[in-house]
């Protein structure tokens, strides 16, 4: 069944017919050859696919682009500002946080979502006090926190430092 | 994916009049499972009638101190809730012990009840499956089991399924004696949410006691004054992001060194959250004693039946329990 919808992709808004069936994912790629956001294992698993929706990070995979409506979608592509990098991107590089590149656009939305998440104080699962104030982003927090991202290249270990940077900068460690 | 129509409503109620009218339609929530189902060939729905942002997305206060929680409050809102935190951690800790961030931010608490099995003879369709095909048989019963259930299973016949329920969210709802509101077609309703999940029985399609059309609409936590002392334990094969092998939500009250009042329930272990009854009879009036805990589990687990691969469930549940007693009586 073709339905027509309007996503607000990193700014921009695109008309478009989609079959009901299509994930916010295959509309991204697809569809706006936005090919930012992968599709890794294509079930939530992996997160190669994370993107923001109205700021919070999700599996775009899991999501129907017909139930998306006026949200704002961003990518990782989209975190750059004025053909700048986002704060993320540069400390990815500079630690060396990523060695294909395929699972890193997904890696790099959810820790903006990571940041967002620990500046609202949301607790995790490896936060010791559930009743503090506020969090602090220990490298055992990043790590619980970005392991809905699975990258098999062996790049966890510099992930860690290059969102722990970011972190500093942003005071929420 | 099979095609399907996409249907959305002004109202609950309008809802559920829509889905009442389309025997093999389904609500979409946050589609965190539903989708992936779908794209499994699982889930085959005509209809999707998108309910998501229908419902309260508020955790309201109760006047007599316990909170009303919407059907679409996302797992991670609620989880970050500071009142959840104080009140209720054991249900913060389990929402926090499920799945990944980016899961937690789209899924909503009334789907999160109503997530399937993640059984891999449920998911395959190439196998039998009782559950996702009544009278195919249990491919589970003889083959890889080791994540399956000890208690309430239904081991022979047309109903064999040893499925678990895969929700850490719902084992602590079921401690904390949670309450279901439901709108179906013929109005509202109340459902304890020890009577929202079923054992396989002689019908293991079924989950749950909920009746085609019928949506949650909230939940309601009563007040329990020592759940603010409560802890939620999973025992997983790996540090994060994977179901439980078996998880522990317990609540203790405790005064002189008795155990005046309890609540104990268990996952990973059963078709159900499963409340153990039977180990909360055993510990009220008794000391709070490590032995006392550990007999009580150990009556609860005397009806285990493990199967070929997963006997080391009952050992890993009887110390997760006396662990977890021990950590919230002290």
């Amino acid at each position: 069944m073709d339905t027509e919808i309007t996503l607000r992709v990193d700014g921009a808004a695109r008309s478009l017919t989609v079959d009901t069936r299509t994930t916010l994912l295959d509309a991204l790629r697809e569809r706006l050859r936005n090919t930012s956001p992968k599709k890794g294992c294509d079930h939530g698993q992996c997160g190669a696919c994370t993107v923001l929706l109205d700021g919070r990070r999700v599996n775009s995979c899991l999501v129907l682009a017909v139930t998306v409506g006026d949200a704002e979608v961003i990518t990782s592509d989209g975190l750059a500002t004025d053909d700048r990098p986002h704060p993320l991107h540069d400390s990815f590089v500079e630690h060396d946080g990523f060695q294909c590149g395929y699972c890193t656009p997904g890696q790099v939305c959810s820790a903006a979502g990571v940041l967002a998440e620990a500046r609202a104080g949301w607790p995790s699962h490896v936060t010791e006090d559930l009743t503090a104030e506020g969090v602090t982003l220990t490298d055992a927090e990043i790590r619980e926190r970005m392991s809905g991202n699975l990258c098999r290249c062996a790049a966890y270990a510099n992930i860690v430092p290059a969102v722990a940077a970011v972190a500093e900068k942003e005071g929420v460690r | 994916m099979r095609e399907f129509r996409y249907e959305r409503a002004d109202d609950p109620a309008a809802a559920v009049a829509l889905l009442a009218a389309e025997p093999s339609g389904a609500f979409l929530g946050g589609g965190t499972n539903l989708v992936d189902l779908m794209k499994l060939g699982v889930a085959t729905p005509d209809v999707l009638v998108d309910v998501r942002t229908l419902t309260s997305a508020e955790v309201t206060d109760l006047p007599d101190g316990g909170l009303r929680i919407g059907a679409a409050v996302p797992n991670a809102d609620l989880a970050a809730d500071r009142r959840v935190r104080e009140r209720f951690p054991v249900l913060a800790q389990a929402l926090l012990a499920g799945a990944s961030g980016q899961l937690r931010n789209r899924a909503t608490t009334g789907g999160n009840l109503l997530q399937r099995t993640r059984c891999t003879y449920f998911t395959d369709v190439t196998r039998p499956c009782n559950k996702r095909e009544p009278g195919s048989g249990c491919g589970a019963l003889e083959g890889v089991h080791r994540n399956h259930a000890i208690l309430g299973q239904t081991l022979d016949g047309p109903g064999a399924c040893i499925a678990t329920h895969p929700s850490d969210m719902a084992v602590a709802l079921v401690a904390l004696d949670a309450v279901v509101q439901v709108l179906g077609p013929e109005g509202e309703r109340a459902v304890p949410i020890a009577e929202l999940h079923r054992l396989p029985g002689d019908d293991p399609s079924r989950d749950t006691t909920l009746r085609h059309g019928e949506l949650i609409s909230a939940i309601e936590l009563p007040p329990l004054p020592f759940a603010a002392r409560s802890r939620y334990r999973k025992a997983r094969d790996r540090a994060s992001f994977a179901f439980a092998l078996v998880s522990v939500a317990a609540a203790v009250d405790v005064a002189d060194g008795v155990v005046r009042d309890v609540r104990l329930a268990l996952g990973g272990v059963a078709h159900r959250p499963w409340r153990a009854t039977t180990a909360e009879e055993a510990l009220r009036g008794r000391p709070a004693t490590e032995e006392s805990f550990a007999a009580a589990a150990d009556a609860e687990l005397a009806a285990a039946t493990p199967l070929r691969d997963n006997g080391f469930k009952v050992p890993l549940a009887r110390n997760l329990v006396v662990r977890t007693l021990l950590e919230v009586a002290r």
